[in-house]
């Protein structure tokens, strides 16, 4: 049958970019689709999936931008996305009619490997040869016409980050959609013909369809059963068939464990001796020399110490003006949309504190997102990132945790939600969930504000200066030191998780692009707004609806008369007196919204589950007006702050440095019981309310962003685990306290 | 000297020493991942340096360098040059 010359007009081209780690893949994704790119995670795994649209010639194609792996052997989720999108088996993922697969040509017989296995699979390639430029300059002389001779396809030669080349390429790239160029098959040796015989014997009865020799290879190297699965054989024989075939590798005198490994090896370095010529194939002298420094005993730690300092600095720092820009804004916002809808004070309500309230809420994070994946994008792009693991992995292997968890942990304590972002850069599955749950338990700057109010209002006056400062010292590590023997447990006992054995590609050091970078922080940005962000609008909504609702009208009414016969008594006039005064004084008529909206948030449904719940948290000594608090703050922990000041009919606008509140919170006596009388705030209290506050997951933003880059399953193990925890810790050392 | 007596592995090399790969002890799962990544049996490896505490070490394979633990390095048997 003639292969038709163009494809149907209705269906786009599909291809597929496929490379091993640093190798400019990015780069070139970047280079080929400029801003029309769209990324997403794939359907059940939290890869993130890149594509785009980029021209070949007049017509537009498709371009997936596959994570970068060493192999195909899918024992990482990545290198499953990467198989499964290369064999049509994805979800919404079409097959690719050509896989661009981008080597580094001054590293070739390892890239090649990974072409190598993708081309088994029978797709088309075209061999983009990056680093053209840094090869000839380290005198490894590639001869073009004989690769292409041996391998069969079309090679071009690139540098990515100059954009040298990549118009070649794409001629190349469209050409080849048509002509499906096919490398050269691998001769397999006997034994491995004969270990293919077998599998496909002890399957043939019970297929669905023909296996592909790809598949039948994948399964005996990998002993993965999902390609047979797949084709219907049932799960016994599945084993039986492997097996069998992996026995017939070892007769052969192969170990099946690496047999791909060592054969493919040979074949390619067969395949490429005749073509490259490399009187000099060590790396530029240059990576070395920076790494003699970058990664010493002392000026190492010193550097990376000082690289952090920066990080730090920038994410809790330099967020900062740009935050209270957002809030400058959202304030006048929810001002200017009020002021149009005062005659509905329920709709008012819903858009001002509601609406605006939560598209603030998320808005509120970018700048600690962008500015941190501003440097998470350098410290990658330059390949100083595997240094800093390289340094750090020692502190951290013990728990399961790697090296490059100390960025994402380092910025949860300024935020967890960039730094949950940030551990995308760390490739190990289980080292990544670790570092995701464990990221909640880093003090982040919204703790700090409930700790300098109680600090301020109760140690302080009580203790002095000094050990409020340690106490707010210790505070900042209480839930790494309580997280930490769970982390190893977990590790140890809990996660099913394969580990991955510890390698690390240190790269040479780049210069990172400006436009690689800005693409970077767009992407993120982006997906938080849309992802999480929508979870985080919805949350604020809800909680808005739990705070204004029911508000029957009696509760004002109510409340203005109890507040004028208060009046009355207190300055000693007659009730239409006092309600003159009220006319007249506006420091009262603040006090009495003040107290309005304190009655409707003690009937509000929030407040209700505040007074159901606090037998609960009254084992932590907690009354039902810190119990209302310490709910409310549940999307937010900030918002207990507030909250207290809308309770103690001090106005919501009160914050952490209020005397007001202070003083108000340390007058809090019980009303009745065995207590009645004696002060509320106690320091047993007031530490078992801090200690809460550590470990509480009070954050619908970090449960939002952990679902993302887990799934549903984490996000809410690791609300109820923390919720759970923080309970339990604040009832002992209540209980601990009060004994002495 | 007494040190060629037992097996040489990876983690044995001291800095700066080259040596060149002969094979792996059996049964360590990681081991077609190290051979993917380029330190095949026969292959040339330096000892670049280990991390400030220790663990985990630096190599050169073929000019580029890669890292991995010491217990991983523990696996791979080497011939010192």
């Amino acid at each position: 049958m003639a292969i038709p010359s163009s494809l149907p007009a209705n269906r786009p081209i599909r291809i597929a970019l496929l490379g091993n780690p640093n190798t400019g893949k990015s780069t070139l994704f970047n280079c080929l689709t400029g801003l029309r790119q769209k990324v997403g995670n794939y359907p059940g795994v939290t890869v993130q999936r890149k594509t785009g649209s980029m021209l070949l010639g007049l017509e537009r194609a498709e371009i997936i931008d596959l994570p970068g792996t060493y192999s195909l052997a899918a024992d990482s989720p990545d290198e499953r996305v990467v198989v499964d999108a290369l064999l049509g088996e994805m979800e919404s993922v079409e097959p690719p009619d050509l896989a661009l697969c981008i080597v580094d040509a001054t590293n070739l017989q390892r890239n090649l490997f990974l072409v190598y296995q993708i081309a088994q699979l029978g797709i088309p390639v075209v061999l983009a040869l990056n680093h053209w430029d840094s090869a000839r300059r380290r005198n490894i002389v590639v001869d073009l016409p004989c690769l292409r001779e041996e391998l069969g396809v079309p090679v071009v030669p690139i540098s990515a980050a100059r954009a040298e080349g990549v118009a070649e390429l794409r001629q190349a790239v469209a050409e080849a959609v048509r002509s499906k160029p096919l490398l050269k098959p691998v001769p397999w040796p006997e034994t491995v013909s004969l270990a293919i015989a077998t599998v496909e014997e002890l399957c043939a009865a019970e297929l669905d369809r023909e296996l592909s020799q790809a598949e039948i290879l994948r399964s005996l190297f990998d002993e993965d059963r999902r390609y047979l699965s797949r084709a219907g054989v049932g799960d016994e024989q599945v084993g039986r068939a492997i097996e069998a075939g992996r026995r017939e590798l070892f007769k052969g005198g192969l170990n099946p464990g690496n047999a791909e490994t060592v054969l493919l090896y040979r074949h390619i370095k067969d395949k490429i001796e005749p073509c490259v010529n490399a009187s000099d194939s060590r790396r530029g002298g240059g990576s070395e020399s920076i790494d003699s420094i970058l990664t010493h005993k002392v000026w190492g730690l010193i550097a990376f110490l000082g690289l952090m300092y920066v990080v730090f600095q920038s994410v809790y720092s330099w967020a900062a003006p740009f935050m209270d820009l957002i809030d400058a804004g959202k304030g006048m916002i929810q001002d200017l949309v009020g002021g149009w809808l005062t005659g509905w004070p329920m709709l008012q309500s819903m858009a001002t504190d509601g609406v605006v309230e939560g598209v603030g809420a998320v808005f509120i994070f970018l700048p600690q997102i962008l500015i941190l994946f501003f440097f998470v994008a350098l410290l990658e792009d330059t390949g100083y990132m595997a240094r800093a693991a390289f340094l750090m992995d020692k502190l951290f292997s013990w728990c399961g945790l790697s090296g490059k968890s100390f960025v994402p942990l380092l910025s949860s304590y300024a935020c967890a939600i960039p730094g949950v972002m940030a551990t995308r850069t760390i490739q190990d599955p289980k080292a990544r969930l670790i570092t995701i749950l464990l990221a909640p338990f880093m003090s982040c700057s919204a703790r700090l504000p409930v700790y300098v109010l109680l600090i301020g209002a109760f140690i302080e006056p009580s203790y002095g200066a000094a050990v409020a400062g340690a106490t707010l010292f210790v505070m900042h590590f209480v839930g790494l030191l309580v997280a930490m023997p769970f982390v190893y447990l977990a590790n140890r006992y809990v996660l099913k998780i394969p580990p991955q054995p510890f390698l690390l590609e240190m790269p040479s050091y780049q210069v990172p692009k400006v436009r690689d970078v800005a693409l970077r922080m767009y992407n993120q940005g982006k997906e938080f707004v849309v992802n999480a962000g929508t979870v985080i609008f919805a949350i604020t909504i809800v909680i808005w609806a739990l705070l204004y609702f029911p508000r029957g009208p009696e509760v004002e009414a109510q409340t203005r008369e109890a507040f004028l016969s208060e009046v009355a008594t207190e300055q000693a006039v007659s009730l239409p007196e006092a309600e003159a005064l009220l006319e007249s004084d506006e420091e009262l008529v603040a006090q009495l919204d003040h107290a309005i909206a304190s009655a409707y948030t003690e009937q509000s449904y929030m407040g209700r589950i505040g007074k159901t719940a606090q037998p609960v948290f009254a084992l932590a000594g907690f009354d039902w007006k810190i119990t209302v608090g310490v709910i409310a703050a549940f999307p937010a922990r900030e918002v207990i702050i507030s909250t207290l000041g809308i309770i103690y009919s001090l106005g919501g606008d009160t914050d952490e440095e209020s005397g007001d509140l202070r003083a108000t919170m340390a007058a809090q006596t019980w009303p009745s019981g065995e207590r009645m009388g004696q002060p509320i705030f106690t320091i047993p209290v007031v530490s078992a309310l801090m200690v809460f506050f550590a470990l509480c997951q009070q954050c619908g933003a970090t449960v939002a962003v952990v679902s993302q880059e887990t799934s549903w399953r984490y996000g809410v193990f690791s609300f109820v685990f923390m919720t759970g925890l923080a309970w339990l810790a604040s009832v002992i050392v209540y209980q601990v306290g009060s004994l002495f | 000297m007494a040190g060629e007596e037992r097996l040489k592995t990876l983690n044995d090399l001291r800095q700066g020493q080259s040596a060149k790969i002969s094979s792996y002890l059996p049964r360590f799962a990681a081991a077609r991942r190290l051979m993917e990544l380029g330190l095949m049996p026969g292959v040339t490896v330096r000892f670049v340096k280990s991390a400030p505490l220790g663990d985990p070490i630096a190599l050169e394979v073929e000019g580029r360098h890669l890292s991995l633990r010491r217990r991983d390095a523990a696996m791979i048997s080497v011939q010192a040059l």
